[in-house]
């Protein structure tokens, strides 16, 4: 005998009201979905959440090191290989602590000449040639000139320095440079004894700068030094870093490094260097005279107007950390200003 | 009988929902850039103004459309808004701060972009605890609606904190700072164009405030 189907429970059917609205169930739930999807998506595009720029740049791999036994300047240094040719790797001048990686370095950069969030550089640099590529030498040298970088780059050899870098707004990284001293430079570039400062310009090319387009800051962008601080040992010029071409986000083809001073004294993509008697201006200063002095040597004891300088954080590490005057490099720069109240030169 | 629209609120509320998520999901994924702390909070802070600015838009919207569920989910924007705050001053905190009390007290003391910033908080907590039907009820809703117009002090010091943030390039704040004012001269031109009628004391509390 054929089983009947058992009849269903009455609490398994569906009561007829319910039925008679499922058109009207589906209709609110495909409204809800809709009223969740815009009101979401559209934060997500006011840039509440939007998307970051993900060519951050390719891993670097890393350079072929050779044993200490090559041959370099100093004892303990040693070579490496890498598309750069071969570079020494400067023992003196190592911070022995973990290196940002070369994704971090090349993504989260100020370079407000492409932009001014921090993925705009390594999302619109691509655009910048930098070749060729030429620096023009003026103001107190016994040689007014323009050279061009192929001539730099035979000067000198390369090395590489590890250095710490600290931003004004209170990040930090650990970035392997590769370039030679500004010393050197500045020695073939023969200032005379009247050039008592020395000033860098950034190219200016809005159809290759986007960031340019607007007059967010004064174009072009210039920075200054003291000539004892351009000529301080820690005072680096720039065309790498990772043993690679330095990438246009990162200032190319050239840029200054000085680690004891805020990220925004580096100046990059340098097209012009000018000797002077009288300080120079600098784009930060003019900008803002009350945050940002000529000096903006890193000092935890001298606030910015609207956060505080005392600590840091060290790209990818999630506590803050102290932040150390001069960045760490107090025992070799501060004396450069012995004698100088550094809250009013700050 | 059920509101119309039963889709509304629960839709609303659940796509406030979806940027958080999105950051949340970001920041622990590693796709939120190489700074992931400071990315996060400045996007909590600026969903918080989005949806801030949202909510005073609402009754504007009304008064131009005629649509009346704007002000329905009023109150539940303001309340995203201020989630969206809330998490922005946590992540300040206790995520990039970690709690160092004495820092952060001498960074609303010292630093008017941070003072702004929490002041605009705590315009913001008594409006959210207010929120409910219950306390619409309970302060009578003519006053209630007084005090749910410092809304917009709340939203003008919003702006102001997020202008006072930036380093140079404040185009962005001042779009916001834009919005603003021109939702406030809708309102400030309705007003002028529709006077109210002196409220009867006691009147009788809409089920909705309007």
């Amino acid at each position: 005998m054929a089983k009947l189907p058992k009849e269903p429970s009455s609490s398994e059917i569906t009561p007829e009201s319910a039925y008679l609205r499922r058109r009207e169930f589906i209709r609110n739930a495909a409204l809800f979905t809709a009223t969740a999807t815009g009101v979401g998506g559209s934060v997500v595009l006011l840039g509440g959440a939007g998307p970051l720029g993900s060519d951050g740049g390719a891993k670097a791999p890393a350079p072929v090191v050779q044993g200490p036994a090559a041959a370099g300047p100093a004892a303990g240094n040693q070579t490496a290989e890498s598309e750069m040719g071969t570079y020494t790797k400067n023992a003196m001048y190592r911070v022995e602590e973990k290196q940002n990686s070369f994704e971090e370095i090349t993504s989260y950069n100020n370079f407000y000449e492409f932009g001014t969030d921090k993925t705009d550089p390594a999302k619109n640099a691509h655009t910048l040639k930098t070749k060729p590529w030429t620096i023009q030498v003026e103001g107190e040298t016994a040689k007014p000139r323009t050279i061009g970088m192929e001539d730099i780059r035979q000067w000198f050899s390369l090395e590489e320095r590890v250095y710490r870098m600290r931003c004004v707004e209170a990040w930090s990284m650990v970035i392997p440079w590769l370039g030679f001293p500004l010393a050197d430079l500045i020695k073939k570039l023969e200032p005379t004894s009247k050039a008592k400062y020395v000033a860098f310009a950034t190219l200016v090319r809005p159809e290759e700068m986007p960031g340019q387009r607007h007059s967010i800051l004064d174009w072009p962008y210039v920075e200054g030094l003291r000539i004892d601080e351009a000529t301080h040992p820690l005072a680096f010029m720039a065309v790498g870093l990772y043993g690679k071409e330095l990438p246009n986000q990162n200032g190319a083809p050239i840029r200054l490094v000085t680690p004891w001073k805020y990220g925004f004294k580096g100046c990059k993509s340098i097209v012009k260097i000018r000797f002077t008697e009288k300080e120079p201006p600098t784009t930060w200063n003019l900008a803002a005279p009350s945050e940002y002095g000529f000096y903006a040597n890193v000092n935890p004891d001298h606030d910015h107007p609207r956060w505080s300088q005392k600590t840091e954080r060290r790209i990818g590490e999630w506590k803050r950390r102290a932040t150390l005057p001069f960045n760490g490099y107090a025992d070799q720069v501060a004396s450069l200003y012995s004698g100088m109240d550094l809250h009013r030169y700050f | 009988m059920a509101p119309p629209h039963p889709w509304l609120k629960p839709g609303v509320i659940a796509g406030a929902c979806i940027p958080a998520a999105v950051i949340v999901t970001r920041a622990t994924t590693g796709n939120l850039g190489a700074n992931p702390i400071t990315e996060a909070l400045n996007r909590f802070g600026l969903c918080a103004l989005i949806f801030l600015m949202a909510s005073l838009a609402l009754t504007p919207l009304k008064l131009v459309t005629g649509w009346t569920w704007t002000v329905r989910i009023r109150r539940n924007v303001g309340v995203i808004a201020f989630c969206y705050a809330s998490v922005h001053l946590l992540t300040y905190v206790g995520v990039d701060q970690g709690f160092a009390w004495g820092t952060l007290f001498q960074d609303v003391l010292k630093r008017p972009f941070i003072a702004v910033g929490f002041l605009a908080w705590l315009i913001l907590l008594p409006l959210a605890i207010t929120s409910t039907d219950g306390m619409v009820k309970k302060l009578g809703f003519v006053r209630w609606k007084q005090v749910h117009r410092l809304a917009y002090v709340a939203g003008a010091l919003g702006a102001l904190h997020f202008y006072m943030r930036v380093k140079s390039d404040v185009r962005e704040p001042l779009i916001y700072a834009a919005v603003l004012g021109t939702l406030l001269v809708l309102r400030v031109v309705d007003a002028i164009r529709n006077p109210k009628p002196k409220p009867k004391p006691r009147a009788a509390p809409r089920p909705e405030p309007g």
